[in-house]
């Protein structure tokens, strides 16, 4: 057993696992975030994708081990104070999500897809990077709309701001 | 803030928990104590098990036990059954092969369960599961139908010789034949309707608990209708008696018809909790989920469609071969008779249909109901054939359609449907207007000159949903009656709780129930809460799939709300001193028609319990209970029209625009109606263009992961353009005819007959990838 | 997954000695391979030694027009360094174009050759390169370096640490996906090379990564999609499977390589 620290959503957790025990398991099964899901076994559905320092990775295929003394956002860090962050907040108003496994997933990787992309999304880029999101409920229509929806948000929020 | 009732475009009240991670599934319960379970299958298709040695895995790192079938018929749990009675033309009943929960003498599939590992950590159980030695007899297997129905195929069943389950048919054969004979035109063609893997993003999962005190089971598990898994663990797997099993069906990620039935994995992790004295837990990854989720489809047909000189369909004879995989699996029998061959009538008058379909055993997964389950197939057989003859008689294909579309209603087809209502051409104008029919010969054109090959396609779709008429399919085998329940409780404080035998595994019920309750009462959306998926919470229900939800179980709490309105106005009545007669509910508030009278929804409900002065004799409370029976199927229908770019370098489709003009009848929240569509659509699509099972002549799965099995991703999809016609169902108070599966039903043969309106052959199977397309240009010419 | 021990080295001395000390052991770098490899039991390293913290062994520097990667760089970073992208871009793109975003955060072009799975990307773009493979030890010619399925000239306990190329006058790289795995199905890299023209099919070959001499003296006499229509492609050394038989992938061989050399220009 081997034991592993993360700061999750902003706090310092630390278990003790198994070398061989993946990221995502760990996070669910030893820090109770149950959140982030497991679709698949050969890292393509991303159900699983949180945010690791900063980048959207896969959890299913990377180690707990690997990733002690990372920074991690799952699902649950996004909102703020009870208040949906703008992209949960858009998946919510188009109807981006039925069943809801696929969807802090495709949260997750929406919030990175505008983060690296902010302002300049379109349907066709939306589609693209989505490349390695499954959802089986919504032939994506809803999410596509949402993201774009969301982008567009953000973007008036950063001008604001400025 | 306004009421959201019927008709509003109400956000979902489900969606913080999904959105903020607070989501509760199956997977992701913990309870004390709790153990990891890993199945040991069969790597053979087919194998006589000659001995089991479970000794070395028993004495692996933090297990708890291995158990295998010997101790499961020892204790008596029964085999898993089909719940619905087809007899052959013969008069014969369907032969029944038995499915045990873990095989004990023989193996049928790659997947078959022999045994549970149950271990400290899943990755122990699945350690040990290695080390459980198993000696095989390999046999020969059968994966294809064909093969399976030639003399000398391997055999699965003793009680099915030649590997057939029934040999059933509908309609006159000798009429049909008639008509055939004296046709001006007649059409023929094959039809393949490729095997599927459902593929909720959800894999399955289930924890069983069992209680030594009080000799208790609790189920959970991933299922879209936990009252009938219960009814069928207890009644018919004798794994503890109804009163003594608690089953839960939190949230559920998606079904499509793969959660329907009960499986061998919920019957023997409660079976082992009993046995280890621990909990139990299992959940699939992906790869078994492909081994053992019910397949759908699998049918192969031919089909003849007879014409007259004036062009109306005279008759349609066809005949069926459907693939049933290795055992035969809850709904199975019903998918490929029932469910199918009575849609063969489609939007179109046709005075003699014939269907025979013989089902039978492979090597494979059982294969079972499907988003659509049996529709599909009976859609894409018509709209590939009728397609088929337009282009053979030089007519146009929407012509054609309109020239055979039933026009009154009701309208008995020769296949026991009778539809209630409808408005075919409706349907077919919006789908065309939208999709600029008229302008495809010009964008064809600029096609053309960019090197693409540019197609368009329609297909006109006819559905039952609403299952069903407890009566009814009680007379031709069904198991179980197929109503719905509602309970309707008011508490004190006039908040609602709405206790329905529905489940939702996406499908929004907990909004659009609750708008319909909030639209009848006047009372805010928030104030209600839906309540489902656990046996012990909830009265006797039959579940989600169908499209039954809205028809069936929205009709039931429908009813439940009579009742409870009706004792309102009582009291109501009684307070305000008026006639019951001259109470009308609006607004939350219960008002004497015609005067300013009025009391508070939330003060009748209190009346209601604290009893100091209700009408003499009233019960006090106020929680109705309804159970309703639907007087028919509802019919949805519609027109879905394709346009597709074909690369003839690559054989690559590009879908360009994809229009869905559909008739759900009244429609109670829009924003949720066309998620469904979408949905529907996008597995549709990936019928048509991507997905495929496909086994090798061993029986061995070639797809059993998303590297091998391509389901549809973003960018295979457009955005959809969608329509609603409208016409109200008489069959139910709510005028409304179910919408979950239409999209999925109505697709395919669209894309099929676009794709091949490209490339000009009519030679393409589904799924139409990129080297089937490359290959059928290049056969043609 | 079947048990294992983690271990993380901070230099490459320390990775090769951590190595070295685990006979059944693996170098893990993105792990985008070989944990999904791991996960489904088919590979079983008794001890994984970790090379994502080595700074050394991470990011992209270009003098003149060699350009060096460093061996633990992420797929993202390659498909995102403009200095590179102005010298090459066929690499940058071929870069963006493998798995998905999140395989590309985690996953780096050491893993993918080291790996060199017959339909992963980089494989056709260094040997179209013909770019050189540096190890702990010595440099290899992509040429020598790609071997066979999942076979490379590397020595057990040989690790890469970065790959260099010098920077082509011209290239471009066409994929057409798997549909269900996303990886290629075909994937031709075209270059115009300070040494002469090259062209390397990925996700076609029975063996692997190959080079095609036709198409190469085809673009040698004349640089253009046109120049490829005649020549030829023998699918008898090709794959075949569920999504592409032999003649199709041969098709598809060629009309990437047309494709490529459009996108190079």
């Amino acid at each position: 057993m081997t034991k592993v620290t993360l700061t999750v959503n902003g706090r310092t957790m630390s278990g003790e696992c198994e070398d061989r025990t993946l990221l995502v398991h760990f996070i669910r099964e030893k820090l109770g975030l149950t959140g982030t899901h497991v679709g698949c076994d050969t890292t393509q559905c991303g159900a699983c994708v949180i945010h690791m320092d900063g980048r959207s990775v896969k959890s299913c295929s990377i180690l707990a081990v690997q990733a002690s003394g990372s920074a991690i956002t799952t699902i649950e860090g996004l909102a703020s104070q009870g208040e949906l962050h703008p992209v949960q907040a858009a998946f919510k108003e188009h109807h981006g999500l039925q069943c809801g496994f696929c969807t802090p997933g495709m949260v997750m990787t929406a919030v990175d897809m505008i983060n690296r992309h902010g302002g300049s999304l379109t349907e066709e880029k939306v589609r693209t990077e989505l490349d390695g999101n499954i959802c089986r409920c919504t032939g994506y229509h809803n999410i596509v709309k949402a993201i774009l929806a969301a982008d567009a948000e953000m973007a008036s929020g950063r001008q604001a701001a400025e | 803030m306004g009421v959201e009732g019927i008709g509003a475009r109400v956000t979902r009240k489900e969606d913080k928990r999904f959105l903020t991670g607070k989501g509760r599934y199956t997977d992701d319960m913990t309870v004390p104590g709790m153990k990891y379970a890993y199945f040991v299958r069969s790597p053979h298709a087919h194998a006589k098990i000659v001995n089991i040695d479970l000794s070395a895995a028993k004495s692996m790192p933090g297990v708890i036990d291995v158990l295998d079938g010997k101790e499961l018929q020892a204790d008596g749990i029964g085999n898993l059954i089909c719940g619905w009675m087809i007899h052959s033309k013969d008069g014969s009943p369907m032969k029944m092969g038995a499915w045990r929960p873990l095989a004990v003498d023989t193996v049928r599939y790659v997947g078959d369960a022999i045994a549970i590992v149950v271990a400290d950590t899943s990755g122990e159980a699945r350690d040990a599961a290695e080390a459980v030695v198993i000696d095989y007899e390999v046999l020969p297997a059968v994966a294809d139908v064909t093969a399976a129905m030639r003399a000398g195929a391997p055999q699965l069943h003793p009680e099915a010789p030649g590997n057939l389950i029934f040999d059933w048919q509908i309609g006159d054969p000798d009429a049909a034949d008639r008509a055939i004979a004296s046709a001006a035109h007649v059409t023929e063609i094959d039809i393949v309707n490729n095997r599927l893997s459902p593929n909720p993003m959800e894999p399955r999962a289930t924890l069983g608990i069992y209680d030594s005190a009080e000799d208790h089971y609790t189920c959970y598990t991933t299922s879209q209708n936990p009252h009938v898994a219960r009814l069928v663990m207890s009644a018919f797997y004798n794994v503890a008696p109804e009163n003594k099993l608690r089953v839960i069906a939190p949230d559920v990620g998606g079904g499509f018809g793969s959660k329907i039935y009960i499986y061998p994995e919920e019957i023997v992790c409660l079976w082992a909790s009993k046995k280890t004295n621990v909990p139990v837990k299992w959940t699939s990854d992906r790869t078994e989920a492909f081994l053992t989720d019910a397949h759908g489809r699998d049918h192969i047909s031919k089909v003849r469609m007879a014409f007259d000189a004036d062009h109306r369909i005279t008759a349609l004879k066809v005949d069926t071969i459907a693939n049933l995989g290795a055992y035969m699996s809850l709904f199975s029998s019903a998918v490929p008779t029932y469910l199918y061959a009575t849609l063969l009538s489609g939007q179109y008058a046709i005075p003699t249909i014939h269907a025979n379909v013989r089902t039978v055993y492979t090597n494979t997964v059982p294969v079972d109901a499907y988003r659509g389950a049996g529709r599909p197939e009976a859609t894409y057989l018509l709209e590939r054939t009728i397609e088929t003859a337009a282009r053979e008689l030089g007519l146009s294909p929407a012509e054609l359609r309109r020239k055979n579309f039933i026009r009154s209603f009701p309208y008995q087809t020769p296949v026991i449907m009778n539809y209630d209502a409808g408005n075919y051409e409706a349907s077919l104008d919006a789908a065309m207007q939208a999709a600029d029919w008229n302008g495809f010969a010009a964008r064809r054109s600029g096609s053309e000159a960019r090197g693409k090959k540019r197609g368009i396609g329609m297909s006109c779709y006819i559905e039952a949903c609403g299952i069903a008429p407890s009566a009814a399919v009680g007379s031709l085998g069904a198991g179980v009656g197929l109503w719905e329940s509602a309970e309707v409780r008011v508490n004190a404080v006039g908040t609602i709780e709405v206790l329905t035998g529905s489940h939702s595994h996406g499908q929004g019920h907990e909004t659009t129930f609750a708008q319909l309750v909030a639209g009848r009462l006047g009372v805010p959306i928030e104030s209600i809460n839906i309540v489902h998926g656990d046996t012990d919470k909830v009265q006797m229900g039959m579940g989600t799939y169908g499209s039954r939800s809205g028809a069936v179980g929205m009709s039931a709490i429908v009813k439940a709300l009579d009742k409870v309105e009706a004792k309102a106005k009582k009291i109501a009545a009684h307070l305000m001193e008026a006639s019951e007669e001259d109470i009308v509910i609006e607004n939350g508030e219960l008002k004497v028609a015609g005067t300013d009278k009025a009391v508070p929804w939330f003060q009748v409900a209190l009346a209601s319990y604290t009893a100091h002065n209700l009408p003499s004799g009233m019960e006090p409370g106020l929680k109705e209970t309804a159970f309703y029976d639907p007087s028919n199927f509802t019919f949805p229908a519609g027109c879905y029209i394709a346009e597709v770019e074909v690369d003839p370098e690559t054989g690559e489709t590009d879908i360009i625009q994809f229009v869905a003009a559909d008739d759900f009848g009244n429609i109670i929240n829009p924003l949720i109606v066309e998620g469904q569509v979408h949905g529907g659509l996008a597995q549709g699509i990936g019928q048509a263009l991507l997905e495929a099972v496909h086994y090798d002549e061993n029986g061995q799965l070639l797809t059993a992961s998303f590297m091998d099995y391509a389901m549809p991703r973003a960018d295979d999809l457009p955005s959809f353009k969608l329509s609603h016609q409208n016409t109200p169902c008489p069959s139910n108070p709510l005028g409304i005819k179910g919408c979950g599966e239409a999209g999925a039903i109505g697709s395919p043969p669209a894309l099929i007959n676009a794709i091949t309106d490209a490339i000009g052959t009519n030679r393409l199977t589904m799924p139409a990838t990129s080297m089937k397309v490359w290959q059928a240009i290049h056969a043609a010419h | 997954m079947y048990a294992t021990s983690y271990h993380r080295a901070s230099s490459v001395e320390e990775a090769v000695q951590l190595r070295s000390a685990h006979e059944e052991g693996k170098y893990l770098s993105g792990g985008m391979t070989l944990i999904s490899t791991m996960k489904q039991r088919l590979a079983a390293p008794s001890d994984l030694v970790d090379l994502r913290h080595i700074p050394a062994l991470r990011g992209i520097s270009i003098e003149g027009r060699r350009v060096k990667i460093g061996a633990a760089t992420p797929h993202a970073d390659v498909a995102a360094s403009r200095e590179l992208r102005a010298l090459c871009p066929a690499i940058c793109d071929l870069a963006s174009h493998i798995g998905d975003p999140h395989v590309r955060q985690m996953g780096t072009i050491g893993g993918s050759i080291a790996n060199n799975d017959p339909a992963a990307d980089y494989p056709a773009g260094l040997l179209g390169l013909g770019a050189t493979i540096v190890t702990d030890r010595r440099s290899i010619s992509a040429d020598d370096f790609f071997v066979g399925l999942f076979e490379t000239a590397l020595e057990e306990e040989e690790m890469v640490t970065a790959v260099t190329f010098e920077a082509p006058e011209k290239a471009g790289y066409a994929k057409f996906n798997n549909p269900a795995s996303r990886f290629a199905m075909t994937g031709v890299f075209v270059a115009k090379t300070v040494s002469g023209v090259r062209v390397a099919v990925t996700g076609a070959g029975s063996d692997g990564v190959f080079r095609h001499p036709g198409f190469e003296q085809a673009l040698t006499s004349s640089w253009s999609a046109d120049a490829l229509a005649n020549v030829s492609v023998d699918p008898s050394s090709l794959l075949s499977d569920l999504h592409a038989n032999a003649e199709y992938r041969a098709n598809l061989v060629k009309v990437m390589a047309k494709r490529a050399v459009a996108a190079a220009g």
